[in-house]
């Protein structure tokens, strides 16, 4: 039997910013739950003493001359937004009034 | 269907530098045949008819003027390709195949449309794929599924279905993929046709959208070795843009693929990736009949464990779901994308956000998101997230004694023939079983390569060679070599392909 409650999958909505449906969130507990029991197995296998693996091929981080490379206009950089007004992106409220 | 477009992209190359065809005939007689069976495949989001032959006129142009500007031309310049909508471009709309993104035209070229551009290849459109490349159907596309070209019934793999299907239907006969888990190699497997993860960091990821950073790679998809080689070789190498890029030249890939010499060779068979539940019984005969050919050539068999392989599925989808999570954030209406309203209530970010990404992501993408959300969470990271990573190391130590061992590893590349459409869809956990294959590759970053190994009840089967990170030569001269022996027994799997039902 699987640990995620429905509470934990509403938390987990709000978290991932996502409005799901009453319906959305009753077939996510049920398919969160039977995904979360299938993968967990990999606990079996991971030892106190196996060190983890974050990328595939070891890196050193990558520095780049302190110079301007290719830049995007003003124009360019709002050609794509939902709304813009006078050069800016302009955006909802980002505090909710009462809060 | 035109002669002209069953060639191989190596063919079509031969004859447009010999003069035989020029791009412009070659770029139309493509477009048409998308025109004729786009109806049934639906493998095309976007079809980029008037820049691509805008770019085979000026390919004829400098041919037929011929000096020093014809003599530079690239070898594939005038054969066409077609672009997974996962990659960006600019002048066509890029979409990831998800209503997020419907309408978002990109600023800027992925570093891999530059180099195809610089190379004056006819871009033909943008390919169909799972939304965000997550599925392994093609089915979870917001804009309607790519149907198999073997079997209209059936589904061509995913996520890049689209570029796969396009390729096996002589839609294109070259396409860009990506693949975090098996996205260019399972639709290879599918649709009968080769595709290739590269080593992580071999080709450039600079405007591929991330789905999953430490495992997502672009690379070639094509009919034949040596067409995606060459692919490979045009698209691969380093780029100063992408910080995870390897330094290393781009090795002669073609030249391997067509050595074709196995004798002596070790081949490894995976122990826990060549039989066992789940594995269709015609898969395993087309399989071994592959191991018979590569004996015969002279290759010697020999089999590697990888115990912790039965780990790696849970280890991937714990990984790539967090890494999802993550990247999928910034999708949240503001700068560009979908922006949805809530239809009640205060008009604040958060509550837009999520009204947003509600009706954007479809129902896989927001299940990653929450099981991404979920193995991240405060108290659950080490159970989960720490431990696929433990899983990771685990995986890569196995793959280091196995090439201890063998040259190149071999398995089937899916365990089944494609399913039929629907067949899986409601069942997350048994679709993501399809992807027990290719997936270590990824957690490892190791080259992988599809080429075709039989048909099994009219479909094709696909066997996968991996080589060790670095030595994706291997993986094209083991390719190429199968793909020799196997053609000699009669026409190649792609010829075999019935024929379609032309719109006309």
């Amino acid at each position: 039997m699987s640990e995620i409650s429905r509470a934990d999958v509403e938390h987990l909505a709000r978290l991932a910013h996502i409005a799901m449906t009453e319906e959305e969130l009753d077939k996510t507990v049920e398919e969160l739950g039977e995904i979360v029991d299938a993968v967990k197995t990999v606990q079996e296998a991971a030892g106190e003493d196996v060190p983890a693996t974050s990328h595939p091929l070891p890196l050193t981080n990558v520095f780049r001359e302190d110079v301007i490379g290719h830049t995007f206009t003003p124009e360019q950089s709002l050609a794509n937004a939902p709304d813009a007004d006078a050069g800016r992106f302009k955006v909802p409220a980002i505090l909710d009034e009462e809060a | 269907m035109d002669p002209m477009i069953q060639l191989t992209a190596a063919q079509m190359a031969a004859k447009l530098r010999a003069g035989e065809i020029t791009s412009v005939e070659l770029t139309q007689a493509h477009l048409r045949r998308i025109e004729q069976v786009e109806p049934t495949i639906n493998a095309f989001l976007h079809v980029n008819a008037e820049e691509a032959l805008e770019t085979a006129a000026g390919v004829d142009k400098i041919r037929a003027a011929g000096g020093a500007e014809a003599e530079k031309l690239h070898p594939l310049a005038g054969v066409p390709i077609a672009i997974k909508d996962l990659i960006v471009t600019k002048g066509q709309p890029t979409t990831a195949a998800s209503k997020m993104l419907e309408g978002w035209m990109s600023p800027y070229d992925a570093t891999v449309v530059e180099k195809i551009r610089a190379a004056r290849l006819p871009i033909l459109g943008k390919t169909n794929l799972d939304e965000f490349a997550m599925g392994s159907s093609t089915e979870h596309s917001a804009y309607g599924v790519t149907r198999n070209p073997w079997d209209t019934e059936r589904i061509p793999g995913g996520s890049g279905g689209g570029s796969a299907a396009a390729v096996a239907a002589f839609e294109a006969p070259l396409a860009l993929g990506t693949d975090t888990g098996g996205s260019i190699r399972e639709p290879a497997a599918f649709t009968g046709t080769v595709g290739t993860k590269p080593t992580y960091g071999g080709v450039s990821r600079y405007g591929a959208i991330a789905m999953a950073s430490s495992l997502d790679q672009i690379g070639p998809c094509a009919r034949t070795v040596e067409d995606a080689a060459l692919l490979h070789e045009l698209i691969g190498g380093h780029d100063p843009k992408d910080s995870t890029s390897l330094p290393d030249p781009v090795p002669a890939f073609a030249r391997a693929a067509a050595e074709h010499d196995v004798a002596g060779k070790k081949i490894g068979v995976i122990k826990q990736l060549s039989h066992g539940e789940g594995y269709q019984q015609g898969v395993l005969d087309a399989f071994h009949s592959s191991l018979e050919s590569l004996k015969e050539a002279g290759a010697e068999i020999v089999e590697v464990d990888c115990p912790s392989f039965d780990y790696a599925l849970g280890a991937y989808y714990l990984i790539m779901p967090s890494e999802a999570s993550s990247n999928l954030a910034r999708y949240d209406g503001v700068r560009y994308g979908k922006r949805v309203l809530p239809d009640d209530g205060p008009l604040t970010i958060e509550r837009v956000m999520a009204a947003t990404r509600a009706a954007g992501f479809g129902p896989e993408v927001k299940r990653r998101i929450v099981l991404g959300t979920y193995a991240l969470s405060a108290g659950y990271y080490d159970a989960y997230y720490g431990s696929a990573q433990k899983i990771r190391t685990l995986i890569q130590r196995d793959f280091d004694r196995a090439f201890e061992q063998a040259e190149v590893l071999i398995c089937p590349t899916a365990p089944t023939v494609p399913f039929k459409l629907g067949e899986k869809l409601d069942d997350p956990l048994k679709m993501y079983l399809n992807d027990i294959a290719t997936i270590p590759a990824n957690l490892a970053g190791i080259p992988g390569i599809n080429v075709p190994g039989g048909l099994s009840e009219g479909l094709p089967v696909g066997i996968q060679f991996l080589a060790p990170a670095r030595e994706d030569i291997r993986a094209y001269h083991a390719a190429g070599a199968l793909e020799h022996l196997l053609g000699e027994k009669g026409e190649a799997i792609w010829q075999q392909i019935p024929e379609l039902e032309e719109v006309h």
